[in-house]
């Protein structure tokens, strides 16, 4: 019944956004090829869709539209269309990118436009990966532990300066494209071992929260495995959010693992220091 | 229906789905780094024309154990060095800036994709299977940034020293020292400027100002200072091609000068 509201839903999506591009548009409407990735557990090959698209609309919007002509069957996830849910993500001619925020006129028309599925999951349906060992991978960083509270009525003092470094990585819509993008995940399918691009945002959101007062620095290197990130800056380059996940996230934190863990000189002086300067009470 | 999970298959070195020239940032950056090794490595065994009047060529600044009014340490090779191993004043100090750069968080993310395919860019097959990244030996030795960038710091300064001496002349008449500027000295200006902007962007003088506090608000200074190498280091990429290209050139200015090849000319 649910998956039945579902189709119908979708049907609707997809000839609502036909009818709007049409009117919109007008005489730019035009015939374009999609090959879309179809397949399941057993076997999946790319399959060549036409259809008429118009001005402003987004991939998205044109998947939909292939669903209601010609692919009832088509399995997509998708909910806001705004960019904010982080439900649609696919890689579209290539690149991990939302399909709800890639107008069709800022891709190369000469070719059929690919959309496939996220490369770095495994694959459920057509363009439905399983995402959920991200979900799983997260349980396993120490959660948010502030320290006691700064006044009797039980709440906290922060300045805004502290808490404004943080609030970058709250961005994050966990769309999930930059750990897709992640060499680590995508080519060597490190899952396991590796926490991936979005994740250490999630741990960097934590460790640099003025209040927490855990130290994750030594599951970062040992549980978590931030060793494994080469750099690449891939993840920041696909993030929808425009989060800067290597310059603010990642790199600060091997920064933070290599005073704890690779610097002789710093571990020196912490022997004559009994207030350690890398944590938040310094 | 209940979907079963698979794994979509793993593609092959240079395999991609993109649709534009995504091996030409790498390409570019293989070029322009093995160019630099190249030049850089055969001025630092030249041992001639590193200097010319009151400029010193980067490459062997500072000059140690050399006979020139630009050494800091005055003297030839010395005796400790065994006789097998190359000596030019270059090759005691390049390794310092070199390791800096070698271990660079930005360098090292573009040449693991120019050199190593690890991978060539973003979404493109790997030609490996294994991978250990920087948690083991050797790449696990990128930690030791921190004592390079110390290095690199000290560097600046023997470098601003450098462009300062390169704005004073010899009368040749009295052979008194009066202020001037040559077009050497604003080559040598400009790479201390660069090779400044690029250091104190580096990420972990970032992190060595203030990073690594949660709470910046009680050490306003220190929050100036984090402000002003974030400022920096927004633009890191820039910076360090930037200079990477003008310490080359500034060399080359002054062997060419100092060749006889180019003429240097005085602004004043």
């Amino acid at each position: 019944m649910a998956s039945e509201t579902l189709a119908r839903d979708v049907a609707g999506s997809g000839a609502r956004a036909a009818a709007r591009s049409n009117q919109s548009a007008g005489s730019t409407a035009r015939s374009l090829t999609f090959r879309i990735w179809r397949g399941d557990a057993a076997a999946g090959h790319f399959e060549d869709y036409h259809t008429q698209v118009s001005d402003g609309m987004v991939v998205l919007d044109a998947v939909h539209q292939i669903q209601s002509e010609s692919a009832n069957d088509l399995a997509v996830r998708w909910n806001c269309k705004a960019g904010k849910c982080g439900s649609c993500s696919a890689e579209i001619n290539g690149m991990p990118r939302l399909m709800c925020m890639t107008r069709l006129n800022q891709l190369d028309h000469e070719k059929p436009i690919t959309v496939e599925p996220m490369r770095a999951f495994p694959l459920m349906r057509d363009l439905v990966t399983d995402v959920s060992s991200n979900f799983r991978q997260k349980k396993n960083i120490r959660p948010f532990t502030p320290r006691p509270p700064d006044a009797p009525d039980g709440t906290w003092r922060m300045a805004q300066t502290d808490v404004d470094r943080v609030q970058e990585f709250r961005k994050c819509i966990e769309c999930f494209l930059c750990q897709d993008v992640c060499h680590v995940l995508r080519d060597h399918h490190l899952h396991d071992e590796f926490v991936g691009p979005r994740l250490l945002v999630h741990a960097a959101q934590l460790e640099m929260h003025p209040l927490d007062v855990i130290d994750r620095t030594g599951d970062l290197k040992d549980k978590h495995n931030i060793g494994y990130c080469n750099i690449t800056k891939c993840c920041t380059k696909v993030c929808p959010e425009n989060i800067t996940i290597t310059d603010n996230a990642i790199i600060p934190l091997k920064e933070r693992v290599a005073d704890k863990h690779y610097d002789p000189l710093h571990m020196l002086l912490k022997l004559f220091h009994h207030k350690d300067p890398g944590s938040a009470e310094s | 229906m209940a979907s079963e999970v698979v794994q979509l298959t793993r593609r092959g070195w240079g395999e991609t789905m993109r649709r534009d020239v995504w091996w030409l940032q790498p390409l570019t950056v293989f070029v322009i780094l093995s160019a630099f090794l190249v030049y850089a490595t055969w001025a630092a065994f030249q041992n001639a024309h590193y200097e010319y009047g009151p400029y010193l060529s980067p490459f062997y600044s500072p000059l140690l154990f050399a006979n020139s009014p630009h050494a800091l340490i005055q003297g030839s090779r010395p005796s400790w060095i065994p006789g097998f191993i190359p000596f030019t004043p270059a090759l005691l100090i390049l390794p310092l800036p070199a390791g800096f750069r070698l271990t660079c968080y930005y360098y090292r993310g573009a040449y693991y994709k120019a050199f190593w395919a690890d991978p060539s860019s973003c979404a493109v097959g790997e030609p490996r299977n294994s991978y250990r990244g920087e948690r083991r030996f050797p790449l696990i030795l990128q930690n030791v940034h921190r004592y390079f960038l110390y290095f690199a710091l000290v560097f600046i300064v023997i470098l601003a020293h450098d462009a300062y001496v390169a704005m004073w002349f010899p009368d040749p008449a009295t052979g008194a020292m009066h202020f001037g500027i040559g077009v050497g000295t604003l080559v040598l200006t400009l790479n201390v400027i660069l090779l400044g902007g690029y250091t104190f962007g580096c990420h972990s003088l970032r992190h060595f100002v203030g990073g690594y506090l949660d709470r910046m608000s009680g050490a306003p200074v220190r929050k100036k200072c984090y402000d002003c190498v974030s400022c920096l280091n927004r633009g890191h990429m820039r910076w360090a091609w930037l200079s990477l290209f003008w310490v080359a050139f500034t060399d080359l200015y002054v062997r060419l000068c100092s060749m006889g090849i180019l003429h240097d000319v005085r602004l004043f």
